[in-house]
């Protein structure tokens, strides 16, 4: 570049520019990254709320570390408190009763932390379910599937260590059902129990390896698994919705720069907002209520927060009973089952882009999203899973169903017992019925066109009424979907069919038999000036 | 008095006839015998009135429970198959259960709910006279141990080990088996707090004064008091319910306003 031209075009921040351009070459990354085209629709923002609910944690975690002491040392209690004078507890416990009573904002940070924190996995599922019911995890994005979800994972780990290190009452209780999961696995559950704990629980050692979990370990893969998952964004390119123009080789949006950065940090602004208004009116997680924790008092209305909350559910849902002594041990049937369900559950969502690509035999890249009425199984199968998580979400706070809707207790489990064995199945019947029917609607639609409302009478005596014939844009949105067949059984080079293939060709037909073929040209054709 | 008082202890000390102190220990002698004199009086006419009304009371208060509570209690208050015996139920008891509108019972259920009081005072004095006068029971506690004066934190420990298994930490209740509860705490008089512990209504088991002294109770009943006069540090307590109910407020309210808000941002602008 020329000196005089630099001089012309901008004063300092030009010369800033060059400087840095000339020993980064930034400018490249910049260019690339600023012309980068994002679609525009509401849905595609919950993974950035997610992400903005994590800077915020982490903002908020880092001033609630200059004050939080990790040790379970037993001190009494000399804060601002009254109910708690004077109380026996560990430092831990003592130190955020300092934090929330006399450290100047300390309440504030430590409520912005928490609410933050419910709304990181909140936002997490529910921009989950979004990639879900839109297939947006078909090729090439399975991978990310499975990193999002692994951050899902590791989000609710977060979350649990970190309810656990006040030390107090609800924490101390959450621990301890914990360890006896942990316990109610065969042989080596004790042993993994004590290595856990430093020995018998609680020990002294918990709250200080929690620590270190909490704010190292676990941020730090976060940090590493975020930064992967925005990486495939930028390399996958962003999926989009069908629409005119829309293709499986173009992405019809927003410039990053100026518009798209402009937006997304503004939104940032907004979610953080929002989360200091819900932190500055709404009380949560009062510890000092709570109090120290001690192994024998358990609250009415003691559960985990609302991501743990399916796991609390599985064990309220067990029945009673399942504990036998085989071989000169305890087999606690109680947990092992809902330990290996909710296991299994985990595995399958985790897999399901995997079983899903396998079943259908499509090895195409989509990055067009599905409506999704246009893949009724799989949406079937997602309200299923909904379904099954809900009833075990709801059975955590059976006992607020029960008090607050004067029910009985034993009826409220009872029930959602049934919700979670048969809801599935009912959630699924509906759902593809619901889609396969929203399908034929937009196929009428297509060929003859919407229900204007305006009656004719013909010369006949005959009444009609006339049908507006869709536009072009629109029917674009209604054909656009690929139709799917159910694989053929195919034999292989021994001329053999392999059970394999058989269930595989079972499934897919599960799959696919009950579908809407989209409309395709010669019978939009057949259908012109039917518009009545 | 003390105006009066001090020249002549003054005049007495230069004179020397008697010891500095006499005139005090007088005066307070005298004090003594007048004040001590008229307590006696005062306790004996009012144990005289109260005895003479009593029996006053107590048959008032046989007529209003053979009217209303006869029916499941018995007319003798000796029980039947659908009431208890109330002999030796005490004072308190009876206080208790009408004085918070739970007897006489609405509907046969799970447990007697609060409705509105279906007695006067002066009815449910005479009641609770009347059950008194059958076998010596619990008796309303005294006023000194209804104050809420004593140590919160105390209370708020005792309540944590004894009661917050079922009424929450912070007295929000809690759900039993087959539709029992325990109600919540708030807005419930010192003087029902005490005599619930005392007399074990419904499913709550009874605090005897050897498993919670009555200065223990007192203590309980301050920290009940003081979470019902402070408001939550943090804002509003959502009802003190924990985590379900932070967890619904955030589904509903914060990811709801997110949700609109990216429908905001990302809306088209005409």
């Amino acid at each position: 570049m020329k000196p005089a031209e630099t001089k012309k075009s901008g004063g300092f921040t030009g010369a800033a520019a060059n400087y840095l351009d000339e020993r980064t070459s930034i400018s490249t990354a910049v260019k690339e990254l600023g012309r980068k085209i994002f679609p525009d629709h509401w849905s595609f923002l919950l993974g950035e709320v997610a992400l903005y609910s994590f800077v915020i944690i982490l903002l908020s975690g880092s001033f609630l570390t200059f004050f939080f002491q990790a040790s379970m040392a037993e001190v009494h209690y000399d804060g601002s408190y009254v109910p708690l004078k004077g109380v026996e507890m560990s430092v831990a416990m003592a130190s955020s009763l300092d934090i929330s009573f006399d450290v100047r904002g300390g309440l504030l940070m430590r409520q912005v932390h928490h609410w933050a924190a419910l709304l990181f996995v909140a936002s997490i599922g529910l921009h989950m379910l979004r990639i879900y019911f839109t297939g947006a995890f078909r090729k090439p994005r399975e991978l990310n599937w499975v990193i999002g979800f692994v951050l899902f994972i590791l989000a609710m780990a977060e979350g649990f260590t970190g309810y656990s290190l006040p030390d107090d009452l609800l924490s101390g209780n959450g621990l301890r059902i914990i360890d006896g999961m942990v316990k109610g696995i065969p042989v080596v559950g004790t042993w993994i129990s004590f290595l856990l704990f430093g020995g018998e629980f609680p020990g002294t050692d918990i709250v200080g390896r929690l620590y270190s979990l909490h704010i190292l370990l676990l941020p730090a893969i976060i940090v590493a698994l975020i930064a992967l998952h925005l990486l495939f964004v930028v390399v996958h390119k962003h999926t989009q919705y069908p629409g005119a123009g829309r293709t499986n080789n173009n992405v019809v949006g927003y410039p990053v720069l100026p518009v798209y950065a402009a937006k997304a940090g503004g939104f940032f602004f907004i979610v953080f907002g929002v989360v200091m208004l819900l932190a500055s009116f709404f009380t949560i997680n009062p510890i000092w209520n709570y109090g120290p924790y001690d192994p024998s008092p358990v609250s009415a209305g003691t559960q985990p927060d609302w991501y743990i909350g399916f796991a609390d559910g599985a064990l309220r849902l067990i029945p009673p009973g399942l504990e036998w002594v085989w071989l000169g041990h305890t087999w606690s049937f109680n947990i092992l089952i809902p330990l290996v369900g909710l296991g299994l559950f985990i595995g399958v969502v985790l897999l399901y882009p995997f079983l899903e690509a396998w079943v259908t035999g499509d090895k195409r890249e989509h990055h067009i999203l599905d409506r999704p009425r246009n893949a009724p199984t799989r949406t079937a199968i997602g309200a299923a899973g909904v379904t099954f998580y809900a009833g075990l979400w709801a059975a955590a706070s059976s006992d607020i169903i029960a008090t607050h809707f004067k029910l009985t207790m034993e009826g409220v489990i009872h029930t959602l017992q049934a919700v979670v064995i048969l809801g599935p199945f009912i959630a699924f019947y509906i759902t593809k019925r619901v889609c396969l029917a929203l399908q034929k609607k937009d196929r009428e639609i297509v060929l003859h066109g919407y229900e204007s409302g305006r009656i004719v009478r013909l010369p006949g005596g005959e009444y009609i009424e006339v049908h507006q014939p869709v536009d072009e844009y629109e029917r674009w949105k209604l054909v656009s979907y690929a139709d799917y067949k159910p694989l053929e059984l195919t034999p292989n080079a021994q001329g053999k069919v392999s059970p394999i293939q058989r269930v595989r060709a079972g499934l897919s037909r599960w799959f696919f038999e009950d579908r809407i073929a989209p409309v395709g040209t010669k019978e939009l054709e057949e259908s012109h000036g039917d518009h009545h | 008095m003390p105006r009066t008082q001090k020249p002549t202890s003054g005049r007495q000390r230069r004179s020397g006839r008697r010891s500095p102190l006499a005139s005090v220990a007088l005066i307070a002698i005298g004090l003594l015998f007048t004040g001590g004199a008229y307590a006696m009086f005062s306790t004996s006419t009012a144990t005289a009135a109260t005895d003479s009304a009593s029996a006053q009371t107590v048959s008032e208060g046989e007529k209003l429970f053979a009217a209303n509570c006869a029916t499941c209690h018995g007319l003798s208050a000796e029980g039947t198959g659908t009431g208890p015996s109330l002999i030796g139920v005490g004072a308190a008891s009876v206080d208790f259960q009408v004085g918070t509108g739970r007897m006489p019972m609405q509907a046969s259920g799970p447990q007697a709910i609060v409705k509105p009081v279906q007695f006067t005072e002066e009815q449910t004095a005479a009641l609770v006279a009347y059950v008194a006068s059958l076998a010596p029971g619990p008796a309303i506690p005294d006023e000194e141990l209804l104050d809420a004066q004593g140590d919160a934190a105390a209370g708020a420990e005792l309540f944590r080990i004894n009661c917050a298994m079922c009424h929450n930490v912070a007295g929000a209740g809690g759900a039993l088996t087959e539709g029992k509860y325990a109600p919540a705490l708030e807005g419930v008089s010192p003087q029902h707090i005490y005599e619930a512990m005392v007399t074990g209504p419904q499913n709550m088991p009874v605090f005897n004064d050897m498993n919670i002294s009555p200065e223990d109770k007192r203590d309980i009943i301050t920290y009940l008091k003081y979470v019902e006069n402070n408001p939550s540090p943090g804002g509003l307590a959502l009802g003190s319910l924990g985590p379900v109910s932070e967890g619904l407020f955030l589904w509903i309210f914060g990811l709801g306003a997110i949700v609109a808000l990216t429908v905001w941002i990302t809306a088209k602008s005409n």
